[in-house]
């Protein structure tokens, strides 16, 4: 039991630590607004992160989040600014897509047997080339229902405020976190990633389950593309480059294995709010370069990676013993 | 054992089925007759065709010709999902369940209790102890599956199988690793299963254990049926005879003679003193000598397949010494152990013994080549000769070297791991 808890404990820990180092260093850090811009900073890479989470899970990866962003905040700009689309339509509307660009992804992996990390390479490759067909050009949104959402917030004692974006990226977890730990489906995502051929032989059909994770996966991306819209007001396709490996970062970080079969999504929170950590001390500095929230980022996926290796050595295994040679 | 009515159609019925991979007849017209509360044994050599007369009966694996009836009825299973829900269940020998998924997740895959389409986790827990207690075993059931040893297990195997509703239940090679206490422990259960009417399909290739609970036996040789017998009043030698196709006394005279061990005060060739690794295995004294075979007995869990790991360096030992020929030599790796003529072949063979993918040919002249060095390349002819031989040597069947090794059956791909130390194998 312990030992299942383990990862997700030591990353807690070393969030806690570093809040805490934080806080010794500069007045001012512990304190709501901090964490609450901490919250809105990282809102679209943690609704990412709730996708992703079930991805690895379940054995896979997902390298087109990052381009379905792109393709995201871009398709509503032209469809918000250029086409006259209610918001809310264009919402609905390209969430459908996404979700149909996820399930294909998944259907092909299941059918075709390609390896998810090929299938999605393409699909980050689409997605973005996608995005540059629409438009090269960064596009302001400028819909009454965007600055409704920007002004709106919730004031918190100490000055913070919880901004819609950041709330939409809290019920994600919530939401995530009761379909993976409390469903038949979350079940069948663990068990995906324990064993594909033992799943199947167990009876359970695993075509569905692989291509709702992607559909999933996509479907979040999607989702995580809108709050990027509202947090940035425009549509660019050249948005959220490279992302997809921070998602894959701050799941890992989270204790999720990234050969599939154990995680959490309370984890995966904590693996953001420790990479928003990073970002925040380099701007409470003020002196550091902000690549260097890219080399702590390296190191700390190094450090655990290395850590969950040393665990599974550890454990799992009874020490034995010679009890006696029976002489022939 | 209560005798069914004759007149009444047999549990399972399988008649004349036949498989063919490529070129070869795996199965060739083959029967077999299941009656209801009877524990029926599948025997046969390696490659003789028993899992994949198990495979094609429960829709793993495509048939080419053949019926399947269940109570009279005929059936046509396309999947093992669709096999469970008709009512025949397999267990295999490696235990098709999920080590990563809690004990009571995986008697309850895919169909736990829910409400408002969440998981009632403390309703499966309770659902799984009582299911479990029915087999004689009270365990956490809360824990991963991982946390036991494969004897519990393959009974939770069972107990899925059983619960969702089998009437037909296939163990393929369930005592393969289990040690007699464990094998007891599956006896209880089968017989418990067969008082309730269940039928069992049983491989093995323990002929006692045929003796000791089976009802009636099928057996299979290179694909096709041998015959069909009641287990009682047949004599074991008709029955080696059965499955060789040869009498024992040819077999037995081509045995080696066994020296006089006992008596053998040489050096030995190899020695392990207060060999261990902490956390791993306690330190532990091995000596083996020349033309000797050295059993590790102990239970599950015990540290046989540590001892084994930590010989041929597969774990490094961190501390005692190991001496070859009387000199004192480090193994850290199995790199070591090979340059001093050990060979492994390992338990988990799916995972650590081959490479799949790669051919016979290939996988046999793998190790060779990793002493040679990837600058010397090993002559496709001298690959040729070494690969023949082993086959000739091993008995590899069907002696293709270019057949991918993962489509071997289980034993004879095993045997395909050991030339890896040759020359010559020492320990194994
Ligand atoms: N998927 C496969 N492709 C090709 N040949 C196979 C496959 N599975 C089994 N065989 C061959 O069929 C024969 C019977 O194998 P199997 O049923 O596994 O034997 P066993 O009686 O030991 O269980 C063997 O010669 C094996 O090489
Ligand atoms: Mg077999």
């Amino acid at each position: 039991m312990s030992r299942r808890h383990l990862p997700v404990a030591v990353t807690t820990a070393v969030f806690l630590a570093g809040f805490l180092f934080c806080s010794l260093q500069f007045e001012n850090f512990a304190s709501t607004r901090v964490v609450m811009n901490l919250l809105t900073d990282n809102a679209f890479l943690g609704i990412l992160a709730v996708g992703m989470t079930f991805v690895i899970i379940s054995g896979g990866i997902d390298l087109s989040v990052g381009s379905v962003i792109g393709f995201t905040t871009i398709f509503l700009a032209l469809a918000i600014g250029s086409w006259g689309m209610p918001p809310l339509i264009a919402f609905v509307l390209v969430l459908a897509i996404c979700a149909a660009f996820g399930a294909t992804m998944g259907a092909l992996i299941h059918h075709l047997e390609m390896p998810p990390f090929i299938v999605t390479l393409a699909g980050m490759f689409l997605a973005r080339g996608a995005a540059f067909l629409m438009s090269t050009e960064s596009i302001p949104i400028d819909a009454e229902l965007y600055s409704q959402i920007a002004s709106f917030s919730v004031r918190l004692p100490g000055g913070g405020r919880l901004r819609i974006i950041a709330m939409i990226m809290l019920a994600t977890f919530l939401v995530g976190g009761l379909l993976l730990h409390f469903t038949r489906f979350g079940t069948n995502v663990y068990a995906l990633g324990g064993s594909r051929s033992a799943t199947t032989l167990m009876g359970v059909r695993t075509g569905p389950t692989t291509i709702a994770v992607y559909m999933l996966s996509s479907l979040l991306a999607g989702l995580s593309g809108i709050v990027f819209s509202f947090y940035t007001g425009a549509g660019y396709s050249l948005a959220a480059v490279g992302v997809e490996l921070d998602t894959i970062a701050a799941v890992v970080i989270g204790g999720t294995l990234l050969t599939g079969g154990a995680g959490t999504i309370f984890g995966t929170f904590v693996g953001l709010l420790i990479m928003g950590l990073i970002q925040t001390y380099i701007t409470f500095d003020g002196t550091l370069s902000s690549w260097w929230a890219k080399i702590a980022t390296g190191m700390l996926l190094f450090a655990f990676i290395a850590f969950q290796q040393m665990m599974s050595g550890l454990s799992g295994r009874l020490p034995g013993r010679l009890v006696a040679r029976t002489p022939k | 054992m209560d005798t069914p009515r004759a007149d009444a159609p047999p549990l399972l019925d399988i008649r004349g089925l036949t498989k063919s991979f490529a070129a070869q007849r795996a199965l060739d017209g083959v029967d077999l007759t299941l009656r209801a509360g009877e524990i029926h044994a599948l025997l046969g050599e390696n490659g003789a065709g028993k899992s994949t007369l198990i495979k094609a009966a429960t829709g793993i694996i495509a048939r080419d010709a053949g019926t399947i009836r269940l109570d009279g009825r005929e059936i046509d299973p396309k999947s093992g999902a669709e096999a469970v829900a008709t009512g025949i269940a397999t267990v295999y020998q490696e235990v098709n369940l999920l080590p990563n998924l809690s004990v009571a997740e995986n008697l309850y895959l895919g169909r736990q209790p829910t409400r408002f389409g969440l998981v009632r986790s403390a309703e499966m827990r309770r659902n799984a102890r009582a299911l479990l207690a029915g087999f004689g075993l009270d365990i956490d059931v809360a824990a991963p599956l991982a946390d036991y040893s494969v004897a519990i297990q393959h009974i939770c195997a069972i107990a899925r199988s059983v619960d969702l509703s089998a009437r037909v239940l296939i163990l393929d090679e369930p005592t393969a690793s289990l040690d007699v206490h464990e094998v007891e422990i599956l006896f209880r259960v089968m017989r418990e299963l067969k008082s309730r009417g269940i039928g069992i399909v049983f491989v093995t290739h323990f002929l006692d254990q045929v003796y000791a609970i089976c009802d009636r036996i099928t057996v299979l040789r290179n694909g096709r049926l041998v015959g069909e017998r009641p287990v009682a009043g047949l004599p074991k030698l008709e029955l080696v005879r059965m499955m060789l196709g040869r009498e024992l006394a040819e077999v037995e005279t081509r045995r080696p003679e066994r020296d006089a061990v006992a008596a053998d005060t040489s050096m030995p060739l190899a020695r392990f003193d207060a060999f261990g690794r902490s956390r791993y295995v306690e330190p532990f004294e091995l000596v083996l000598r020349r033309g000797t075979v050295v059993g590790l007995a102990g239970l599950l869990g015990s540290g046989r397949t540590e001892t084994a790991r930590l010989v041929f360096g597969a774990e490094a030992a961190d501390c005692g010494t190991a001496t070859v020929d009387g000199t004192t030599v480090r193994i850290g790796s199995p790199r070591d152990a090979v340059r001093h003529g050990f060979g492994f072949c390992p338990e988990e063979r799916k995972t650590e013994g081959i490479v799949a993918e790669l051919t016979v040919r290939e996988n046999i002249v793998l190790a060779l080549q990793a002493r040679r060095g990837w600058t010397r390349p090993l002559p496709r002819r001298e690959q040729d000769e070494i690969t023949a031989r082993f086959i000739r040597l091993l008995d590899i069947r069907p002696a293709d070297p270019d057949r991918p090794i993962g489509l071997l059956s289980g034993a004879t791909s095993r045997r395909c791991c050991l030339p890896a130390g040759w020359r010559p194998i020492r320990a194994c």
